[in-house]
């Protein structure tokens, strides 16, 4: 499956890109699974998600929770807690 | 059942004038007997101290639909004619403007509840993310748990001002 992960703010400037299309393996559809493989890229990547911040998901715009599931050609995004206003 | 018939949000790097903005809401509300609004400003002093420039970051796409439902979600609890919200994006400097909420309604209650009710779940929900600039650096503002609280009230009661 492929899907458009962008990355705001904070976690923009950690991973150092605001956007990446990837080709995922079978059986990662959700974000937990995503977070959990993404992770096996190195240390930034392991402390960004299991590290003491918190981190928030859209799926094609919508606010999710991390047992949320994905289809190919979706858009996830991950970011830190919003403040805006 | 939403009475709502007039609905405009807006996220832009532009200024706004608050007096046009409703008087544009009044045009288009007629029926409203009650318009309450809030804007929000960049403060000249942060916790970190004196503050040159706020930049905000959004997802472009999902913020107008977030503001949207906010708006929605509202005009579903609240008797609401007319809503207006604005976020600015980019560089601000301190004391700019930054966030506008207004609503019309015919009598007072809905139009005041309705804008804090707005304003905390777009606090909340709404994907903008704030970065201070100023004497001490910059570093990106964190997210407060009383903002949380302040959502969770509305959702315990369902109707009523959170106090």
């Amino acid at each position: 499956m492929n899907i458009t992960i962008l990355y705001f703010a904070r976690i923009k400037e950690v991973v150092n890109y605001s956007s990446e299309d990837v080709s995922l393996p079978d059986g990662v559809e959700t974000i937990v699974a995503l977070k959990s493989w993404l992770s096996g890229r190195g240390d930034t990547w392991q402390k960004l998600f299991s590290g003491g911040g918190v981190v928030r998901a859209a799926i094609n715009h919508e606010l999710v929770d991390d047992m949320a599931t994905f289809d190919d050609g979706d858009e996830v995004a991950f970011f830190p807690p919003v403040t805006g206003g | 059942m939403s009475a709502l018939i007039d609905l405009n949000v807006s996220v832009q790097a532009d200024d706004f004038d608050v007096g046009l903005e409703l008087q544009r809401l009044r045009a288009a509300t007629p029926q409203a007997g009650a318009l309450v609004n809030f804007v929000g400003l960049v403060r000249e002093l942060s916790a970190a101290g004196q503050l040159s420039e706020m930049v905000i970051e959004h997802y472009p796409g999902m913020t107008e639909k977030a503001l949207q439902q906010i708006a929605l979600q509202a005009a579903q609890r609240w008797p609401l004619l007319g809503v207006r919200m604005i976020h600015r994006v980019g560089r601000l400097p301190a004391q700019a403007q930054i966030v506008l909420v207004a609503a019309t309604s015919l009598h007072r209650q809905a139009a005041f509840e309705a804008s804090a009710f707005m304003m905390d779940y777009l606090k909340t929900e709404a994907p903008f993310w704030k970065k201070e600039v100023g004497d001490f650096g910059q570093h990106w503002v964190e997210a407060r748990a009383s903002d949380e609280q302040a959502k969770q009230q509305w959702q315990k009661n369902s109707g009523k001002s959170p106090k």
